[in-house]
């Protein structure tokens, strides 16, 4: 039989085989639920500022966020966002507690390093891609929906 | 003198006897299956430091400390202390050292540096006219996350195939004379590449490194894997393992009796992530709290080693890794 350690090629296929599968099923059901029941939580606190707080429902959307991303970075700083992140993938990441994780998480990694080069600048590490491609799909979007 | 045989292996006639040894750890470490075997058990995560960097240094000095006690061995007697770690510029060693206060050799193999520093140990012993030569190594879960991966707190979903940093350090004592576990031989493990560039899945890039060391190892010595009572890898975990297992059945050697991977020892059934343990201190915690307690006369220590950085992986570059090889017999059937 060929020796594998001379045939990148074959080994890689091999190691590809012996890839233990992610639990596709699960992760999706688990996704869908943890996101679904931040949303709602999300929606909950928005009904309370229009009900309770006078807040117009189109304007509503501002503290909702801002709730959310304290909700998140709470979570966060007492370490059991990470845990509940490991079973739902998408379902915190993708939401706005998702990066309220990633800014908080870096901010309190980096935080020994001081307040400058620790917290200032390493805070963004993992979010700043967001914004930086956040704010170039915004403007490609918003030079369509201008020119059409 | 030490003295090299077929193309990759060293002996070591004077036998080198390893007099002290200590393990300490961290929480999880401790409720494992080789915890009950561990000289001290961080109860958290920080040790009551500033960073986790500091408290990785706490655990380094505190095993060098017992192991030199254990041994009978005074600071001030310490020829040669070697060590290595996972983080930037090997800061732990460095520190430790500076506490220890001996001539200092500092070496990077990643997690491979356990036996790495025993080979060193053993030729500093037989041939370079040292009497204690002090090898050390440790990891720590949060300093490497954040160094390797994301910061500590971050929540990110790991694939199966992932794995977890075990948190411990250890020190052996590397002696010219007295009564203990003896260092035989080491195979000294080349760069091996296969092209694997996911770094999470470390156990398929370190896989061909051990698959090499190990058959250099027997070809050089002409030994069977049943002359051993246990060959055991570092950190493959259980991808890894499965993968070693699969090379080696292809060039002719049943590894199925006796061959296991600290990996997937350190922890228990229940505390295992996704593929099992990495990180340097995870073959050391297993071998020297474990393996050293039970009843072997001879066993193969082929601590595995993944030798990218972050940059390199960032860059899309291939993991290199490495494993080096170190058998130990034990003249008393364990201790």
């Amino acid at each position: 039989m060929k020796n594998l350690l001379r045939d990148p090629k074959a080994y890689q296929e091999l190691a590809e085989q012996k890839k233990p599968r992610p639990n596709l099923a699960k992760n999706l059901f688990t996704a869908f639920v943890v996101g679904g029941a931040i949303c709602t939580l999300g929606q909950f606190i928005q009904n309370i500022y229009i009900k309770y707080f006078n807040f117009a429902p189109d304007r509503a959307g501002d503290p909702t966020t801002a709730t959310m991303i304290f909700i998140g970075g709470l979570l966060t700083a007492t370490g059991v966002f990470d845990k509940i992140a490991r079973h739902a993938g998408a379902g915190t990441a993708v939401p706005v507690t998702g990066f309220a994780n990633s800014i908080v998480s870096a901010a309190l990694e980096f935080k020994r390093e001081g307040f400058v080069l620790g917290v200032g600048s390493k805070m963004f590490a993992l979010a700043g891609s967001v914004i930086v491609f956040g704010v170039v799909t915004a403007f490609v979007v918003g030079l369509i929906s201008a020119l059409l | 003198m030490a003295m090299k045989v077929g193309s990759q292996t060293f002996t070591f006639p004077s036998r080198p006897v390893l007099t002290g040894w200590a393990t300490v750890s961290g929480p999880k470490e401790g409720q494992g299956p080789a915890g009950a075997y561990f000289d001290k058990i961080f109860p958290d995560l920080t040790m009551q430091q500033k960073s986790f960097e500091k408290a990785e240094q706490l655990m380094m000095i505190t095993a060098v400390e017992i192991a030199l006690e254990k041994g009978g061995v005074a600071k001030d007697a310490v020829d040669v202390f070697v060590a290595g770690d996972l983080l930037n510029q090997i800061i732990i060693s460095g520190y430790s050292a500076l506490k220890v206060g001996a001539p200092y050799l500092g070496i990077y193999g990643a997690c491979s540096s356990f036996c790495e520093g025993l080979f060193l140990g053993g030729l500093l012993v037989d041939g370079g006219g040292a009497q204690y030569v002090v090898a050390a190594t440790s990891s720590h879960n949060c300093t490497a996350e954040r160094q390797f991966r994301y910061p500590t707190e971050y929540g990110a979903q790991l694939p199966p195939w992932a794995q977890h940093t075990v948190t411990g350090a250890a020190a052996v004592v590397v002696a010219a004379r007295g009564s203990g576990p003896v260092l035989e031989l080491a195979t000294v493990g080349k760069v091996m590449d296969l092209g694997i560039k996911d770094p999470y899945n470390m156990g398929a890039a370190m896989a061909p490194a051990a698959a090499d060391t190990i058959f250099t190892h027997l070809a050089d010595t002409g030994r069977q894997p049943g002359d051993y009572d246990l060959i055991v890898t570092g950190d493959l975990g259980r991808v890894g393992r499965e993968l070693l297992v699969e090379l080696a059945l292809r060039q002719g050697h049943d590894l199925s009796a006796n061959y296991r991977d600290c990996g997937e020892i350190i922890y228990s059934r229940e505390q295992t992530e996704n593929a099992g343990a990495s990180g340097c201190a995870c073959s050391a915690l297993v071998t020297l709290g474990l393996l050293f307690n039970q009843n072997y006369r001879r066993i193969l220590v082929v601590a595995t080693g993944a030798l990218h950085s972050p940059t390199s992986c960032q860059q899309g570059d291939s993991i290199p890794a490495i494993a080096h090889a170190v058998s130990i017999e034990f003249p008393k059937g364990g201790q």
